[in-house]
């Protein structure tokens, strides 16, 4: 939590415990039952087994879905984890927090027979978790290869590539600026999403590879330099997602109430006690991808009574996917569409309410929406990276990669939300983190030789 | 809807449903609940011989094949024929019988293989007003170790022999019940008509294990530390039915015997694939021991409306209907040529018919249409043997398209309209 967006005085404004324990408990447990293990069975007899399978193709990790499924329908679970695990290693995460509806179980050519495709992500989630559960352990590392690496962010991108780095024998350092691992895993995603404290137990079982110790409390240009890690290592990686939220340019936007909305639920992730969050009456959420509703789900969950999401364009263009609009409006959110933010109620330096335009839309009308809580969730870019000492080539804003995840500056890799060309993903960052790593290890070897 | 009453060698019954002499004909409790569920007849379950009572195992006697859903494909038994008292059997079929005047009630019998041990059995029957006897010659388990059962069903000798005594002992009508663990049926059968049966009824259950237990290491079902091969029956061995049954019907020596079909039916569809290759009725029991008595409903319904839609005014009309459709391998025209075709509407892309076609088959379907991924027949290799149809999940997705007066592009030959079979064909040295 940044301290610029949330001061302790902006607590005193706010009705604290809304809920009942048990109604906090209720409403950020589990959002998705696990399947039990006969209905694991039923539902992966479903999959056709299909040649070439398209699920498996857009899989960003690869997954051999198909593979997998066959697997559980043989009660074959732990065999099934260790094909998940072997193309993605946070196979549990993804399983949670994927937006399948819009991958692999969108490609599932059952939605052309009969709208119903195997549900993939909670037979992902079903091996993955009786794997967990057994303790089954399904890598081993290759002789020491006498290579060090250097990582920078332990979230999906690095984890993912450290894990890799390990098997093929290399040492690995993480550089992690946060206490915990396991990135927007632990501090962004939805809370229901990794309910049970998931993120940690998966990055433990990551780590469990051994080869890969993880220095906390490290931030590259503050506590070390990048001109350090290059000497210190044969390689480096960098995870390191983006940092800085984007602003509103609007004024007033330092007033009370106004946030980052990946700053709340970075707190919201950490808190012990959830009635401690500071909740608004009428909240404003302004943005149209998964962050948006996230926050607007996670505030309404908290006990807001009135939770808007107020995008500029068309619901067509909403990154968020159909299913997590209607999840949000389940949820008893409003979503309003063609609302472009063009001005702040401030009252004695506090958010009173948000002024709109739908200046894209049909007409130019504006229109008030009252608000004594707004979240702003209109997406990040990449916070500077020791500035001026090292220059990295940029697209979009963000680090330039060629295929093998290789940066302009030689010896530099770099995976996940940093990079350019991505989708924000968990399961792209891994992706990433994993072919970073295969590059890293033939570059290593080559040089070797 | 169309009435399903059904005459089956002079018995008369509401309906052509019969249930098997198995464990739901055991006792009148149960009898009494089939046919007031509506069930036409029954077999009772068999009847031994009188004296000292049949012991079961009392461990588990039935084991199953099940589909993923825990759906019940086949299941097997070891159960003996009645563990009750013949008396208390005998007492309950007279009363039965007077209850339910318009069902059949046909009695199961096993005994030993003795002329005065019928004879004995035989009158006893007589006196109870049952419509007929049903000789049990197919029990692979347990009885066929004592001589009885499918030990004399696979003896045709005994079959026609053991006829013969009940048909000159006793005025009952008689059915034998045929065992399929042999290699031609049709010997049994035959046997049976020498013997004067009024009828045949088939398939009795096949040798079977269910499968085995591999952390215990032993065979399951299992009684304690060791299990016996047991009958096997339900929705699995229809197609071994199916065969047995047209085999006898369209056999000239087996002179037309009347048959009640039994194997595996569950349905109405079962039922009418059963009398259209030559069953005059069908017996139930894996159906039931699924579902209870109540499937009988659904039965009667089905079949009748299928009648009905088929402009058929009885059952006696659909009984053999597809007999002439059966034929040996010899006999089929080999100027007969089909393509598979896709319909590309209802393709779902799975690419099952291509994996199958190119790894096991005629590398018959491609997987590429346009550039795009997708999955069509190439003629020039396609046989037309309907593996793809068989594993392509939509139904109908997949056909076969008759080739008239055109080149078959696998051969390169014109397709010819003139019927010719591998006696008349040029390759066969021995036409």
């Amino acid at each position: 939590m940044t301290e610029s967006t949330m001061h302790r005085s902006d607590q005193s404004a706010y009705a604290e415990h809304l809920l009942n324990e048990a109604e906090y408990q209720q409403n950020f447990s589990d959002i998705h039952t696990p399947f039990s293990a006969h209905s694991a069975v039923v539902e992966a007899d479903r999959c056709y087994y299909c040649f070439d399978a398209p699920c498996q193709k857009i899989c960003p990790t690869g997954i051999d879905v198909p593979g997998f499924i066959r697997m559980i329908s043989q009660n074959n679970d732990i065999g099934a984890a260790g094909k998940i695990l072997s193309e993605n290693i946070m196979g549990g995460t993804c399983a949670r927090a994927c937006p399948v509806e819009t991958l692999c179980e969108l490609e599932c050519v059952r939605n052309t027979q009969d709208d119903s495709p195997i549900q993939i992500g909670l037979l992902q989630r079903f091996a993955t978790d009786q794997a967990s559960a057994s303790g089954a352990e399904f890598f081993t590392r290759e002789a020491a290869s006498g290579h060090r690496v250097a990582i920078i962010g332990a979230g999906p991108a690095g984890l993912s590539c450290a894990h890799r780095l390990a098997t093929l024998g290399h040492e690995v350092v993480i550089y992690e600026s946060q206490e915990k691992a396991g990135g927007l895993n632990e501090y962004g995603l939805a809370a229901y999403k990794m309910a049970g404290g998931y993120a940690q137990q998966e990055v433990a079982a990551i780590l469990s590879i051994g080869g890969i110790s993880i220095k906390h409390g490290m931030k590259v240009g503050e506590n070390i330099s990048f001109a350090e890690l290059q000497t210190n290592y044969d390689a480096v990686f960098m995870g390191v997602g983006l940092g800085a939220s984007k602003a509103l340019q609007l004024e007033g936007e330092q007033a009370s109430g106004v946030m980052n909305a990946v700053d709340y639920i970075h707190r919201l992730r950490q808190i012990e006690d959830l009635g401690q969050l500071p909740v608004g009456q009428n909240v404003v959420v302004i943005g149209g991808g998964m962050t948006a509703i996230d926050i607007a789900i996670q505030i309404k969950r908290l006990g807001a009574a009135n939770v808007t999401m107020a995008y500029r364009r068309s619901q067509q263009d909403m990154n968020a996917s159909m299913e997590e609009q209607e999840f949000a409006l389940s949820e008893g959110v409003r979503i309003v569409h063609w609302a472009q933010p063009v001005g702040l109620r401030i009252e004695q330096q506090m958010i009173t309410g948000v002024e709109f335009s739908n200046g894209q839309g049909p007409d130019t009308d504006t229109y008030t929406l009252p608000a004594d809580m707004l979240f702003k969730a209109i997406g990040q870019s990449l916070a500077s990276i020791e500035s001026g000492t090292i220059e990295f080539a940029k697209a979009n804003g963000r680090i330039d990669v060629d295929a093998q995840r290789r940066t302009s500056q030689p010896g530099i890799w770099a995976g996940g939300d940093c990079v350019a060309g991505g989708d924000d993903l968990a399961v792209s960052a891994v992706q990433d983190g994993k072919l970073a790593a295969i590059s890293i290890h033939h570059t290593l070897i080559q040089n070797q030789a | 809807m169309i009435d399903l009453k059904s005459t089956f060698i002079g018995i008369q019954t509401p309906n052509p449903f019969w249930l098997a002499s198995a464990p739901p004909t055991d006792k009148a409790y149960n009898v009494n609940r089939a046919f007031e569920a509506g069930w036409g007849g029954v077999m009772w379950k068999t009847l031994g011989e009188a004296g000292p009572a049949i012991v079961n195992v009392s461990g588990p006697r039935y084991g199953a094949w099940h589909g993923k859903d825990r759906s019940l494909m086949g299941l097997n038994n070891i159960e003996l024929i009645t563990d009750r008292d013949l008396e208390i059997n005998l007492t309950e079929i007279i009363q039965v019988k007077k209850d339910w005047p318009d069902r059949g009630v046909v009695v199961s019998l096993m005994v030993p293989c003795e002329e005065q041990a019928w004879k004995d059995i035989l009158m006893r029957v007589e006196d109870t007003g049952a419509d007929g006897i049903e000789l049990n010659f197919g029990c692979p388990h347990g009885m066929s170790e004592r001589g009885m059962g499918a030990a004399v069903g696979q003896v045709p000798e005994y079959v026609e022999m053991v006829t013969s005594w009940c048909k000159q002992h006793s005025d009952l009508a008689t059915i034998v019940k045929l065992t399929p663990n042999i290699t031609d049926v049709r010997n049994s059968a035959r046997a049976a008509v020498r013997g004067g049966a009024d009828a045949v009824s088939l398939i009795n259950t096949i040798n079977s294990i269910m499968g085995v237990d591999l952390d215990q290491m032993k065979m399951s079902p299992s009684v304690g530390a060791q299990g016996a091969h047991g009958g096997y029956c339900g929705p699995a061995v229809k197609p071994i039915a199916l065969h047995m049954l047209s085999e006898i019907a369209r056999d000239a020596q087996c002179k037309g015997i009347p048959i009640s079909g039994i194997g595996g039916v569950t349905d109405w569809h079962d039922a009418a694939e059963f009398m259209a290759l030559g069953a005059t009725n069908v017996q139930v029991c894996t159906a039931v021991m699924t579902y209870g008595f109540r499937i009988v409903d659904d039965m009667i319904d089905g079949l009748s409306r299928y009648l009905a839609d088929q402009g058929m005014s009885s059952v006696d009309q659909l009984i053999g209907a597809a007999v002439p459709s059966v034929t040996d391998w010899n006999q089929l025209d080999l100027n007969y040529v089909v393509k598979a075709q896709i319909d590309q509407n209802s393709c779902i892309k799975c690419g099952r018919c291509h994996i199958v076609c190119e790894d096991t088959s005629h590398q018959a379907i491609s997987t590429e249409i346009n550039g795009e991924r997708g999955f069509e027949v190439k003629d020039e290799e396609c046989v037309g043997c309907n593996l793809c149809v068989n594993v392509c999940p939509v139904e109908n997705c997949i056909t076969l398209r008759e080739l008239h007066d055109e080149v078959d592009p696998r051969t390169g030959e014109m397709v010819s309209a003139e019927y010719r079979n591998w006696t008349q064909h040029p390759n066969n040295s021995m036409a």
